[in-house]
């Protein structure tokens, strides 16, 4: 056992290209156990990238990535089992009930039978899915169905959890149901890393708010720290000053802001 | 958060690793692939109606012609029909199982591009089945699929002569063209950029079985036609089960050429199919 225990996500000059265009240039990012970062960034800026290394879906092209120590690259069947994903597209199997769906990642994982069931059941209660448990996923609402794959993802209880835009599309109630979930699970000690456009819920859910612009880290600290920065009254005012497209070469400048985390 | 929220302890998995584990979720995810099966009974239905629409249409509106033409002395008309149906049944049988070969490719599409197999890759599930499941699940419903087409023909007068031997030879060789049939064609879904072109790249399945010995004797097409059908799979493929339903005996080379296409294709789609399971889709 190593004296200090390993971050959930340490990430160490992570570099990735599609052909000729660079995703991420050099990206450093550490998520302490048991708090909620925030990943924020214009569309293309390599938030969904930076997921997907990490959930061991693409390879990096140069640089480190760990998962509660785990090296993606090396080791991804031990990250494997510490994560769980959220990503953009729907997980929920369209004609499985919500039982179903859920008694499969159980089977998946290979849960004991028993302790699947109940963990089953704990998560319809938790998720207000009980009525709907003999629903096809077809049927379903677009909160409901969101939902539903949170609690999908949460079925082998993972370590840390990856939530990619998970609230988009969302009315305000399914949005504010689906953060007292994140809540509910970061307060039994689960690490969070979520990709979102909703500067609010940055807001609301983030112990850290990371910035990525062009596929660089251009701020990282918390909520409050960023608006005192940058003397801003909302975290939309600091995310147009940190990814303005005039300002897009003085964006090594802004990097020196993480040094304040 | 403070650091004095421990992690809850993680749950007990019984985790078999190696071939043990993956058993277990090719089982987990077979049993998914069924209850699909069950809750879209509308697409079982049709795939199960087009063979059945097609031999109709080949016994009762060309039969009558077309069996004169595969059997010498035989006068155009009942006769004709007749005779034909006999000649088309086993042909109409493995257009079944590649019908049903068509469908798994678009559900095996669905989950690449939609969100599906992107969650199961970030879980330690064995990636052979993934889409293993999908295969079996195929290979069940072309057993009973084709046996609801034969009991068709037999409603129209086809008399198979197999004896039991006969018939377990077929349910094999219907197994193991049904494996062929769906693992080169949820590769072909796997390696599909979109539901669409997944529902599209299979036809060719549906389409060789025309270009060889199942509707016509290849001796009446013409030499450059002929040389493709007498070489193309489908072709011994076909010969054995009419052989087989017939009664009467498979040349060996025939069944050694079946079988060794057989073998060769799965293995085939089965590494094509692996190969697209891991390969990244660009997404940012």
């Amino acid at each position: 056992m190593p004296t200090t225990p390993a971050p959930a996500i340490e990430v160490a000059g992570l570099h990735k290209r599609y052909g000729d265009q660079t995703v991420l240039d050099a990206l450093d990012l550490t998520v302490p156990v048991g708090t909620v970062t925030a990943l924020l960034g214009p569309n293309g800026a390599g938030k969904t990238t930076t997921v997907s290394i990490l959930s061991t879906l693409i390879p990096a092209d140069g640089g480190t990535a760990r998962v509660l120590g785990h090296d993606v690259a090396r080791e991804p069947q031990a990250v494997r089992r510490l994560i769980g994903v959220t990503g953009q597209l729907s997980a929920v199997d369209p004609l499985l009930t919500t039982v179903e769906n859920l008694r499969l990642m159980a089977d998946l994982l290979h849960l004991p039978r028993l302790e699947g069931r109940r963990r089953v059941t704990d998560l319809l209660e938790r998720f207000g899915l009980t009525d709907a448990a003999r629903k096809q996923g077809q049927q379903l609402s677009g909160g409901m169905q969101r939902k539903l794959d949170l609690a999908m993802t949460l079925v082998g209880g993972p370590q840390v959890v990856f939530l990619d835009e998970p609230t988009t599309g969302l009315d305000p109630r399914a949005r504010r149901d689906l953060w007292d979930q994140v809540r509910t699970l970061v307060a039994g000690g689960t690490s969070v890393l979520l990709t979102t456009q909703y500067m609010e819920e940055a807001d609301q859910l983030a112990d850290h708010v990371a910035v990525l612009h062009e596929g660089r880290l251009v701020a990282h600290d918390t909520p409050t720290g960023l608006k005192a920065t940058h003397d801003a009254g909302s975290l939309d005012d600091v995310f147009l000053a940190l990814t303005d497209p005039d300002r897009a070469g003085s964006a090594r400048a802004g990097h020196d802001s993480t040094e304040v985390a | 958060m403070t650091a004095a929220a421990a992690p809850a302890p993680p749950l007990t998995r019984t985790a078999p690793s190696g071939f043990g584990g993956a058993t277990h979720d090719l089982v987990t995810m077979t049993r998914r692939s069924l209850l699909r099966i069950l809750r879209n009974p509308s697409m079982t239905v049709l795939l199960v109606g087009t063979p059945v629409v097609l031999l109709l249409l080949f016994v009762y509106v060309f039969g009558g012609a077309f069996g004169a033409g595969v059997a010498p002395g035989i006068t155009p008309g009942a006769a004709g029909r007749e005779v034909y149906l006999d000649y088309i049944t086993p042909a109409v049988l493995i257009l079944t199982a590649a019908s049903i070969a068509q469908a798994t490719a678009i559900g095996v599409a669905m989950d690449m591009t939609g969100g599906i197999v992107t969650r199961l890759r970030t879980m330690p599930v064995a990636s052979v089945a993934v889409h293993g499941g999908h295969v079996v699940g195929a290979v069940v419903q072309t057993l009973l699929a084709t046996a609801v087409v034969l009991g068709v023909a037999v409603l129209l007068g086809y008399r198979p002569g197999a004896n039991l031997l006969g018939w377990l030879g077929l349910a094999g060789v219907f197994s193991l063209v049904a494996l062929t049939l769906t693992w080169l064609s949820v590769a072909m879904g796997a390696a599909a950029p979109s539901v669409e072109t997944a529902s599209n790249t299979p036809m060719i399945l549906m389409l060789l079985p025309f270009f060889g010995s199942g509707f016509v004797p290849v001796e009446t097409m013409p030499t450059a036609v002929r040389v493709f059908a007498e070489h193309q799979p489908f072709t011994p493929i076909i010969e054995v089960v009419r052989g087989l339903l017939a009664g009467t005996t498979v040349p060996t080379t025939t069944a050694w050429t079946a079988l060794a296409w057989c073998v060769g294709l799965t293995v085939l789609g089965w590494l094509w199919a692996r190969a697209s399971y891991r390969k990244p889709r660009v997404t940012r």
